[in-house]
This record gives structure tokens, sequence and C-alpha cells, in this order.
């Protein structure tokens, strides 16, 4: 099936040769790193994660989502989404390599890598998150290839792969609860230290996943002959609209549990990601940009007749993805190390180098993606014709 | 499976065959012929090393393991040998106390033998250098 | 393949040696054969051995003592801490840090006026129940079931970090660049080499080690030897006649955030 990926028009070809482009001045400025150190980052002794890791956390969650459609098609059988559920597998699978190279450049020593599993310890939440992790990126890639190559010659997928789909399950529930695991934690880093944090990821993650795949259905239905489906998106649209709606809820319990209590761990990175904190506040039109977003999401999703409209629901997809991405990539990440152990405000911002190599990865992932879905919307004009 | 692209694959194969033994081909006139390794007024009066000389050249590195995991990890220090001999348990300290000709030792027979330049001494000191030699790359400057 | 290109060269390149080849091809081979090891590891004779090690910093002693580095100059010097001049790429092993900041929590606009901006020292606290330890991915943190040292294998860290973000304490130290590098200026990070100790490289993390190095010595550690004026104490916490022990029950001491459970080794005086 993988040749469909070797056949395509002039824009399908300069789309390719830009995400190589990107990936390319993204790798130079990797060899930098490798030779220079981490310093090139805005990273510091205070702000230990950046860019990087927020980027993982963000992607892991999309990962995650593609669940929001394997489980209303495979388990209670919603025909609807029979179209598209492999974009959504596919989607997860670009987002895992995502997040393992987001890792991997973020690694000081990047070749000591295997030492996770040379030196395996169950009490390390990164160990187990790297388990989790491969082992979803395996299940999409087998049930997407799987059901695809049944699906091309018109046959029911393999016996086998229903009880793999069944796993996919829980499975993607439990990257992104150990995932929030790596940070819920942590004694002393307050942001992080919250019993809901899973939770909150989790709406999160089917808010901004469904949405990212909606914009990507848009794009499809646009550039291939492959429509997923009018019925399809909308369902999709409902599903981020509630699930974005829990996400913010979420939040404002936090405010809620924080301010209400009065302790001032618990108070001051939101203080300092909303307000600003002891005058530094360069993540505040960041937050406010969030607010802003969401607001403006949910307004559009919630009302049916704009929901319903698709250039709206797009630029509400738009708008769901870019305010999540800020809260729990660059927010939560960064926040949680603002104050520092010391209560001193040490703030971080990402560098030119580390930004190059950021849009590397993403290049990197956009183009398994794009492979995946050339394979995927060849297959299914292939059927269709 | 078919073999319907034998030819390629024997092309492919001998192609392989020949980049994996490229450096007997490169290396092919030397294989007789060893650097001589020196050996340090200190060692020379020590007479023997840590070990028999040919468990040493078999398998010092895998005794290097055990020591850094000895000395850091069990914070066992003594080393006593299979002669009877007790040694304190270091790198820097004990090895490269006795053979702190390392350019005349350790790196000729590693040269020789294709073994890659040893990231130990990215940290730990190398007695041959003073540290001005390796203070003079950084990225930044 | 079952051995890879080097391991054959080892093997073609050690059975040309000396013409010991068939010994030596067999014995890499068949790794144990013909080992004979009646050798054998152990502690240090004379070694500082605790069950708990734990440190008091007196700082009525220390106070006084304004502008006083002589603790961590030692440190530093003997572990080879190199000093970046940033404070972004900064590492540290023992060093000082304004009470109010140090102790967060105890903070009150009047209560520890007298104290508020007066420097504390700080270092790791070897917890008792660490959180680094805890989270690391491949046990290159741990703590010494011997003597409850929280200290690190470097050659086995991949730089992931995750101690930093769990350390509650900011006492660990990345390496964002080469220690050994030189500034624009061209002077090296680490002024003088302490030859017997190794430096680290880029993208290994770091910190104080309570020097397990020099209590295998039979030596104190670094900074407590260094102190002119008592104010560094370090005993075995489990020992009831030892000296900190003793202060202990002296003397009302605090400790750095207690109620995250960490269960700190480092005990203060105020
Ligand atoms: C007391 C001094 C001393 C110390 C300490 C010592 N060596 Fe040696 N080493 C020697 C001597 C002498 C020889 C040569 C032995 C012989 O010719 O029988 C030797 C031989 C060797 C050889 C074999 C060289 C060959 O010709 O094949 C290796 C490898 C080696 N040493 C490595 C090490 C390592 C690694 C350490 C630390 C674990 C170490 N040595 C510590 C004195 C020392
Ligand atoms: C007689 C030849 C010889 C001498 C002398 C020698 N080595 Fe080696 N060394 C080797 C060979 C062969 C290897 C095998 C590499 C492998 O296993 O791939 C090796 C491997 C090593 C390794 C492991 C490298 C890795 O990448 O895993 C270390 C560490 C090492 N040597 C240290 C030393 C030190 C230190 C000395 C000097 C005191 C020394 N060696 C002297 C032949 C030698
Ligand atoms: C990241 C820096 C780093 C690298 C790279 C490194 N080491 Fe170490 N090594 C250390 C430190 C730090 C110690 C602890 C020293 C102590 O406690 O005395 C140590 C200790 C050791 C010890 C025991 C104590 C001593 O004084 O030697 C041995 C043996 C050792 N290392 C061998 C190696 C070998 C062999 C390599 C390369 C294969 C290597 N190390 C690479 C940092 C490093």
């Amino acid at each position: 099936m993988l040749e469909k990926a070797l056949r395509g028009n002039r824009g399908y070809w300069m789309w390719i040769a830009l995400l190589m482009g990107i990936i390319g001045v993204g790798f130079l400025f990797y060899l930098q790193q490798l030779r220079d150190g981490l310093t090139i980052t805005g990273m510091g002794r205070d702000v230990s994660w950046g860019f990087y890791v927020a980027q993982f956390t963000y992607l892991v969650g999309v990962a995650a989502s593609a669940v929001m459609l394997v489980m209303p098609y495979y388990l209670h059988d919603y025909k609807k989404f029979g179209k598209i559920v492999i974009l959504g597998e596919f989607l997860a699978v670009s987002a895992v390599s995502m997040c393992v190279l987001f890792i991997f450049v973020d690694l000081g020593q990047p070749f000591r890598v295997m030492n996770v599993v040379l030196h395996p310890t169950l009490n390390s939440v990164m160990f187990w998150d790297m388990i989790v992790l491969s082992g979803y990126f395996v299940l999409n890639i087998i049930i997407g290839w799987a059901t695809l190559g049944a699906e091309r010659k018109g046959v029911q997928p393999a016996d086998w792969v229903k009880p793999l789909i069944y796993l996919s399950i829980p499975w993607a529930v439990s990257i992104h609860t150990v995932t929030a695991f790596l940070y819920a934690g942590l004694p002393g880093r307050h942001l992080w230290l919250t019993a809901i944090l899973a939770a909150r990821f989790l709406a999160s993650a089917f808010a901004s996943g469904p949405a990212l795949l909606i914009i990507l259905c848009l794009i499809v239905r646009r550039v291939t002959r492959f429509d997923p489906g009018k019925e399809a998106i909308q369902t999709l649209a409902k599903i981020v609209t509630y699930a974005m709606i829990t996400n913010v809820f979420f939040l404002l319990l936090e405010f809620f549990t924080a301010f209400y209590s009065g302790i001032p761990g618990h108070k001051h990175s939101l203080q300092y990601l909303f307000f600003g904190l002891d005058g530094y506040g360069k993540l505040v039109p960041f937050m406010w940009t969030f607010v802003f977003l969401a607001a403006v999401g949910i307004a559009l999703l919630l009302v049916p007749k704009w929901r319903r409209q698709e250039n709206l629901l797009a630029v509400a997809a738009v708008a769901v993805v870019v305010s999540t991405w800020i809260d729990k990539g660059m927010g939560l990440v960064v926040g949680g190390f603002i104050p520092n152990p010391f209560e001193q405000v040490v703030e971080y911002g990402p560098t030119g180098p580390e930004l190059s190599i950021t849009l590397g990865v993403w290049a990197i992932g956009f183009l398994i993606l794009t492979i995946l879905y050339k394979v995927a919307v060849g297959v299914k004009e292939e059927t269709a014709a | 499976m078919m073999l319907y692209d034998a030819g390629k694959i024997i092309a492919g194969l001998v192609i392989f065959a020949a980049f994996f033994t490229v450096p007997f081909w490169y290396g092919g006139g030397k294989t007789s012929e060893m650097p001589k390794l020196e050996l340090t007024a200190q060692a020379r009066q020590a007479g023997q090393c840590v070990e028999p000389k040919e468990r040493m050249r078999q398998d010092h590195m895998q005794l290097l393991d055990d020591w850094r995991d000895a000395a850091v990890r069990d914070g066992n220090r003594t080393y006593t040998s299979s002669t009877g001999k007790s040694y304190t348990v270091s790198l820097q300290n004990t090895c490269m106390d006795c053979h702190s000709n390392k350019d005349k030792f350790c790196d000729r027979c590693h040269g020789y033998m294709g073994v890659s330049q040893l990231y130990c001494w990215d940290c730990h000191l190398d007695p041959t250098e003073e540290k001005t030699v390796w203070a003079s790359t950084d990225g930044n400057s | 393949m079952g051995f890879d290109r080097r391991e054959f060269i080892k093997i073609a390149g050690i059975s040309a040696l000396a013409g010991l080849g068939s010994r030596a091809a067999f014995e890499l081979l068949q790794p144990g054969e013909l080992e004979a090891t009646s050798a054998s590891y152990a502690a240090n004779q004379g070694a500082l051995n605790a069950k708990r090690w734990a440190m008091v910093i007196d700082m009525q002693k220390c106070l006084p003592q304004e502008g006083c580095k002589d603790c961590m100059h030692r440190c530093h010097r003997l572990h080879n801490v190199p000093d970046f001049g940033n404070a972004k790429d900064e590492i540290k092993w023992i060093w000082k840090e304004a009470f109010a900041h140090a102790f967060p929590e105890q903070e009150s606009e009047y209560l520890a006026e007298r104290l508020h901006h007066e420097p504390f020292v700080v270092l790791c606290n070897h917890c008792a129940n660490p959180p680094c330890v805890r989270v690391c991915p491949t046990k290159a943190t741990f703590k010494r079931k011997q003597d409850g040292i929280v200290t690190m294998d470097m050659h086995r860290c991949i730089g992931c970090r995750f101690c930093m973000a769990a350390c509650p304490y900011g006492s660990r130290s990345f390496n964002w660049r080469d220690p050994r590098g030189r500034n624009a200026q061209g002077e090296p990070f680490l002024e003088e080499i302490n030859r017997e100790y190794p430096t680290r490289n880029k993208g290994v993390v770091e910190k104080c080690n309570f020097c397990v190095e020099r209590l295998a010595q039979g030596k104190n550690p670094a900074c407590v030897e260094a102190c002119r004026h008592g104010a560094l104490v370090f005993g075995d916490l489990a020992d009831d006649h030892s000296e900190v022990r003793e202060i202990l029950r002296e003397h009302y001491t605090i400790r750095r955030k207690p109620e995250l459970g960490t269960d700190p080794s480092v005990f203060y005086i105020v």
C-alpha cells in the first residue's frame, strides 16, 4: 500500500519538499545542540523543561484522542465514523512519533536512551510512559494497517484485529494518564500536584485531538476526492464541544481550590501565568489568548447554527487547538517551574534554535501523517471508484 | 516468498559483505604488526597488572565496568585481585597512575584494534592531557 | 549477525596478537570458560561508616562569618564544579540562599525579620524519602543502602532532568554545556582541576554526594573539613551517641520543607 505515497500531484510533492526543508533546518540546529549542549535552548537550572516537553505533553493528548473515534465506532457501532476512524488512528501514530522525538531531543545524553530499557526502573513514571507510548504506537500502526488492508480487499479485518482494537481503548486512556502522572506525583510543584491533572489532561486531549482531526478532515476533503462525511465531522464537533467545556471547567476548579484556600504555593503558579508574579509576566498575554480562544471556540461550537457552518467550525477547531496547546503545552509545563523551589521567578522563553528543532520535529510528524493519510485516502478513493 | 529479485539480493549481499570487511582491506597490511606498547617506569617496577596480562588484555573493559559499579553503586573501593594484591578501585587514580602514558599504551592498542575514542575521557582526566588541551573547543566561542 | 563488526575485529585482532590466536579467540567466544576469579571487592579499610549520614548546620556560627565561602570553594574545587558565570547554566553543590527563599513556608514579615535576607547554606538534603530517586528512569540517581546517601551514577544518566523537576530543593544541576569549555573571552569554566576526581560532560545531571569518595578514604566531607568555625557537623543520625544526635537533642532545629514528606537529613540551627 505504501506505493500510494509515491504518486502524487505537484502540490503533494511541493508540500513534501517544504516539510523536508523544515526538517533539514531543524536537523542542522539539532547538530548544533549535540555539539554545544542544551545551553542553546532557553532552559536553565530553574525552568529545566521547556518547549520540547511542552510539545510532548500536548501531543500525547492528540495521540490519545483517537479513542474518541475508535470507541463510538467499534463499541457503539456508530457507522458514520467508519470512514474516518483510520484518520484518527494514523493521527495517533504520527503524534506518538513526535512525542518520542520530542523526548529524544530533550535528552542530554540521547545516545544512552537505551539505558531506560537496560535498567528498567518500575518506580519511575518515565519508564511506564515509555512502555505505554511505544505500545500505543505499535497498536495503532498494526490496527490501522490491518483494517486498511482489509478495506482495500473489500473484506472484514482479520479476527485477531478486534481484540487489539478493544485493547487500544483503555490503552489510549493509559498513555495520557501516565503522562499526567509524570507531573502529578512530584512534591513541591504545586501547579502539577493536583489529583485532577490526569482528568484535565484527558479532557483537554479529547478537545484538542478531535479538533485537529476536524481540520484535517476539512483539508482532506478539499485536496482529495475522499469525503470524510459531513455528519461524522459534526459528531466530532460535538465531542470537541463537551470535552472543551469540561477542560475549562476543570481549570476553574483549580482556580477555586487555589484561591479560596489561599494557600500561597497553590496560588503562585496560577498567579504567574494569568496575572504575573513579582513583576514578571511573560506568559500572561499567552494565557489570556488561551482564555479568549477557548471562549470563542466554545461559543462557536455550542451554538448549533454556527457549528453547522463548516467555515465557522474550522475557526472554532483552530481556536480549540491553539488554546489547548497554550494551556497544556506551554502554560502547564513552564508554569509548573515558576516560581522555582526558592519561590523566585525565573522566566523562560524558547530560543531560535529551540524553535527550529521543534518545528523540525513537527515537520517530521506531518510528513508521517501526510504519507499515512495519502495511503489511507488512496485506498478509500480506490474502493470508492 | 519468491526470490524473483535474487540477482539484486545477491548483489546487495556482496556489497554488504564488502562493506562489512572494509576495515580489513583498509588496515590489511597492519594485521601482523601490533604497535609496541610502552610501560611506564612505575608499571615496570610493579611488574604486573592488577590481573594477569592475558586476562587484562581480554577483559579489561569488563573489569572497568565492574569497577565502576563497585565503586559508584556499591561503595566498594578495594579490589583484591586473583593474584592476592589489593588495589584502590579507580580508573583515574589506579589504572592511569601506572599507565600514565595513556597515549603510548591504551590509545596505541585501541587505535590498532579500531576501538573508537573512549568517551570515558570526557569526564575522567586523561593523564597525558593538560587542561588547556581540552578546553580549546567550546562551541560557543 | 551474532556479533557486530567491532566484536569481530576485536577477536581477529586479538588472535593475531603475539600468536596466542586460538586461546584468546576461544575465550572471547565463550566468556567465562577459562575464567578463574578469586578476585573480590570490599569497602575500604578505615572508611567512615554510618547507617544514615546527616548534617547539622549551625547558622548561629555561620552567619557571623559574613562573606565566608570556604565550604563552597572547597567543595566546588575538589569536585571540579565549573563556573559558567551565568545563572541559567549554573552548577551548584553547596551555596547560599536567603532564609526567606530557603524556607519559603516560614516566611513572615515580622517573626523572621532578623533572618529574612540572611544567607543560609544549602545543599542536597539527602532525603530519606528522595523524590529524585523515585523518578529516575535508569537508577542513575539512587540512595545507598548502607548509609542513606543520595548519590549519582554519572555513567547511567541520560539527562532527562526528571529529577530536577522532582527535587523540591533546587539541589540538582544539569550540565547545559561542556564544563571543560571556555567562555567567549577564552577563560576556562574550570579554573583549577582536581586530577583525582572526574569532571562531568555536557548532558548529565549532578549534585552534592556528601563526598562519598572522601568518606571511603576515611575523610569528612570537604565542606565540613573546610569550615573553620565548626558550623557544619556531620555524623550518623541512627547512632544515639553521635555528635549530630547530641546537637539535635540540645537545640531546636528546622529542616527545609519537611511537610513534603521527603525526610531531609540536613538540619539547621537558626
Ligand atoms: C601497578 C601498576 C598497574 C596498574 C595499577 C594497572 N596496570 Fe595494567 N599493566 C601493568 C603492567 C606492568 C602491565 C604489563 C604486564 C605484563 O607484561 O605482564 C600491564 C598490562 C596491562 C594490559 C595489557 C597490555 C598488553 O600488553 O596486552 C592492559 C589492557 C592493562 N594493563 C590495563 C589496565 C587497566 C584497565 C588498569 C586499571 C583497572 C590497569 N591496567 C592497572 C601495570 C599496571
Ligand atoms: C592490548 C590492547 C589494549 C590495551 C593495551 C588497552 N585496551 Fe582497552 N580495549 C581493547 C579492545 C580490543 C577493546 C574492545 C572494544 C570492544 O569490546 O568493542 C577495548 C575496550 C576498552 C573499553 C571499553 C570501550 C567501549 O566502548 O565499550 C575501555 C573502557 C577500555 N578499553 C579502556 C582501556 C584503558 C583505560 C586502557 C589503558 C589503561 C586500555 N583500555 C588499554 C584493547 C586494549
Ligand atoms: C559523565 C562523566 C563520566 C563519564 C563519561 C565516565 N565517568 Fe566514570 N565516573 C564519573 C564520576 C563522576 C565518578 C565518581 C567518582 C568517585 O566517586 O570517585 C566515576 C567513577 C568511575 C569509576 C570508579 C571510581 C574512580 O575513581 O574511577 C570507574 C572505574 C569509572 N568511573 C570508569 C569509567 C569508564 C571505564 C568510563 C568510560 C567507559 C567512564 N567511567 C565514563 C564520571 C564519568
